[in-house]
Parts: C-alpha cells; structure tokens; sequence
C-alpha cells in the first residue's frame, strides 16, 4: 500500500533518452512507497519556448497543471528544468489573480476543461525522497551498503533555484544530495564548484561554451578522485554522459567517469538489480563501477 | 567591426532612451534600472567564467543606456544557461536570469531569432515534445515494462498561435 501519491511528470527528454532515470526512479518509488500515477495528456513544460515568449511557456507548463489539478494530485517531476518552470508558473498564478484570470481565459480557448485554481504543488523527486521520504527511512532501506565508492553530487541549477520558487534547501551549500548519497553509504565527494551549472542549456545556442562549462566540472570531479556523479536532470544527464567522451575528445582528456542519476544509485543501494535501474543505458560504462560494488561486498544468496 | 570594437564611439543619437522600458514591459525585466552595476552577477557567472563575450553586468548596462541597436546583433543575448546563479546574489533584486529571459523574448518580437529557438521550438509545435516518440520508442518502453506515452498533441500548436509564436518561429 503506497503511502504517497503523485503524479508523475516525464516531460520530453526522459520518456526518450532518459529511460535509465525513469526505470530507476519508478523502482526507488516503490520500495519507498509512494505510488506514481500516469497521465497521457501531459506535454512538454514549456521550458524550452521560455525564451521565445514567455506566456507561451507560461500556458504550457499552466496546461500541465490544469491537468493535475483535474486528478487532484501534486506533480512529481523527475526534470529539475520541468520542475523549475511548472513551479515558478504555479507560484505566479496563485498569487497573481490577473494572470491566473488571463492564463485561464486563454486555456479556456485550447480546451474548456482546463483552469487553474492553484490547488497543487509541483515537487522533484529528489525533493520528495529527501523531504517526504526521508534519510533515516533511507537508509532503513538499504540492503547493500555501497560503502566502497565515492560519489560526487551534481544539483544543477533548477533544483533550488531560484529559492524565492522552491523556498528548499540551501541554494549557497546545498546538503540534499548529499545526504542521500551518505544515506546508502557512499562518500559523497566535495569537488571545486559544485555548484556549477552543466553548461547543457547552450548545446543548441553556443556548443563550444557549453562543452567548456561541461569539462570544467569534470574536470574538478575527476581531481576529487570521485568514482561516479549522481545527478537529477536529464539535460545535465546529456551534457555529462552522452556527451562525455566528445568532451574527452575536444579537450584531449580522459575521464571515463560513470554518470548515474541519484535514483539509479540508491535503488543499488537497496539491493535492486543493475538492469531494473537501467545500468545497461548509460552511456558512459559502468560495468567497472559495478564490479567494484560486486568485489566489495559479494551478493550474498 | 565587431560589435565590441564599435565600443569605442557612441553617437548620443543612436541610443534609444525607450529600451529599457520596452524591456521593463516584459516579464522578468521589470527591475532592471534597480542596477548600480555592482557586477556581483559577472563574478557569479558561469558562463562568463569560460567565456568573455558574455558580462551580464555590461549587457544591463548597454540596455539602461539605450544601445538597442548593438545588444540585439549581438550573440552574447543568447549566452546566458539560465542558471539564477546571478539572480540569487544580486543584493538589488534586478532578478537577472529573469531579465536576460525578457531579452531574449524582445530579440525574438524584434525578429531576432537565433537557429537554436527555432530548433527547439518546432518539434513541439508539431508534436508537443522536444523529442518525437515514435512507435518504435513506444515499443521499446513496453518491452521495459514501462507505460506508453502519447506521441502527439495539438494543443502545443493552439498555444503557439494564441501567442503569435507560431509566426516569429516560421511556423502556422
């Protein structure tokens, strides 16, 4: 019997390219208990028309939550990009009536069932995991310690920011991702700016720069001697991991760093089998980190 | 020249006194002439770490000036990630990231539309998604055991043309 229930939100990137996040954060929900509901009618957050007209991405992401509140339930979102945008949108039209009033006339034009009342909340999953969840239950959980590895936290930017939105955590020394990776055992690695940004909104605008904000923190992890980052957004996914070795190449580097998401790693911790969490679709390999698991503590029969 | 080299001379009738309120109109850049550019937002950047063409604090700084003209062919408009490392720290509440998006939004009404905005926006006109998911992906996420998502929505496109987007993108 599940203890929660949300809605959750895919989004564009995860349903296609981050299925290694969504296999994982479905398991790790399970084994925490809370219950996720799916919905077909949600589309993209509005997140990437943000620049070319904010109302545009503003009627999006307030479409998205018109659809929720029909359920009555508060979104789970496993994109902090998707998390960021639907919450700001939400915050804005509970508390400006003028917008609320105008967003809705116009939804009202693209599907008389969609209105917004204001009555839900949008929270990421990591969020939820640290907030609802908690480290003690966490860590009651685990059935595998993964005592053996250092692991770097990589928060990105929508996650907290901006806090008069998300009013969570510590936006200047963030603790909750590191204390989840403390809660299944691993050392959670403190590296030079960790709080740097993954670069991954420019891929499209400026590749060059992005690929340099992408290798500068690489490049710090790796120096932290980090065995692998554990991140919670599919766009840093695709800057750290399926764009990894193109940064080796421009930079003449080698790195060979396993990018997992969080989720992944704590449903290894609690003793889910590496393909349940989708080990197998990531794209930097992680068969060496595994058997470092594997030689560490033999599974036991 | 170059943008930055054409620096060096202002003719006070080229500056446009209005762009900063045309900007102000927009949302997110309505505390920009809260600026003393203190230039906590540069030191904050990560972008402006690896690369100099973009300084926020200059860019506010051209647009309370009235450089229209020179901030809107220039590249450094689409530099900012987005990141609210700025607007976090910016201890007179311009909220940066937030007017660094109402720029973009003024170059793109202003037909100033970079390759990328365009590319982003197109798939989900057509689709509602960034990424199409084909039947194939479909198929692929059964076999996951995962639940099949809808390939296609209109409604993406109808708050495209509610907005006028669909045009400034070339679409509808």
């Amino acid at each position: 019997m599940a203890d929660k229930k949300y809605l959750l939100f895919l989004g564009c990137t995860i349903p296609a390219r981050g299925r290694n996040y969504e296999l994982s954060s479905r398991a790790v929900a399970e084994k925490c208990g809370i219950e996720f509901v799916d919905e077909e009618e949600f589309f993209c957050c509005g997140f990437p028309v943000k620049n070319a007209d904010w109302m545009a991405c503003t009627l999006m992401a307030a479409r998205n939550i018109a659809i929720a509140e029909k359920h009555g339930l508060d979104i789970c979102s496993l994109c902090s990009a998707c998390t960021g945008v639907m919450a700001e949108t939400n915050e804005h039209l509970k508390h400006d009536d003028k917008l609320r009033a105008e967003v809705n006339k116009k939804l009202a034009e693209i599907n008389p069932e969609y209105k917004v009342e204001g009555k839900i909340t949008v929270k990421h999953f990591a969020r939820i995991l640290s907030e609802e969840i908690g480290v003690e239950k966490i860590k009651e959980l685990v059935e595998k310690p993964l005592d053996m590895l250092k692991v770097a936290p990589h928060y990105g930017c929508h996650y907290l920011k901006p806090s008069e939105v998300h009013n969570w955590d510590n936006v200047e020394d963030p603790q909750t991702l590191d204390e989840i990776i403390s809660a299944t055992g691993a050392e959670s690695t403190q590296y030079t700016d960790k709080k740097f940004c993954c670069g991954g909104a420019l891929l499209a605008y400026d590749q060059d720069t992005a690929l340099t904000v992408g290798n500068h923190k690489l490049e710090y992890v790796k120096e932290a001697g980090a065995d692998a980052i554990a991140l919670i957004c599919p766009f840093c996914a695709v800057m750290y991991d399926d764009n990894q070795r193109t940064i080796e190449a421009k930079f003449e580097k080698e790195y060979k760093i396993p990018v997992l998401y969080l989720p992944q790693l704590v449903g290894l911790a609690m003793g889910l089998d590496a393909k349940t969490v989708g080990m197998n679709l990531n794209k930097v390999k992680t068969k060496e980190l595994l058997k470092k698991i594997e030689e560490a503590k033999p599974v036991e029969a | 020249m170059s943008p930055e080299a054409a620096q060096s001379e202002i003719a006070i009738t080229d500056l446009n006194p209005d762009f900063k309120y045309e900007i102000a109109e927009i949302p997110g850049g309505e505390n920009i002439r809260y600026c003393f550019t203190c230039g906590t937002c540069t030191a904050s950047c990560p972008i402006r770490e690896v690369n100099d063409k973009f300084n926020p604090r200059k860019i506010i700084r051209m647009i309370i000036l009235g450089m229209k003209e020179k901030v809107l062919k220039n590249d450094f408009i689409w530099l900012c990630t987005g990141c609210y490392s700025c607007q976090e720290r910016c201890p007179q509440d311009v909220k940066i990231t937030d007017l660094m998006n109402a720029l973009k939004n003024y170059a793109v009404s202003h037909g100033v539309v970079h390759p990328g905005v365009a590319a982003q926006a197109a798939p989900i006109y057509d689709d509602g998604r960034i990424y199409a998911i084909e039947d194939f992906d479909n198929k692929k996420r059964e076999k996951m055991g995962l639940p099949r998502v809808k390939p296609k929505t209109e409604e993406a496109s109808k708050i495209f043309k509610a907005t006028g987007l669909d045009k400034l993108i070339k679409k509808g």
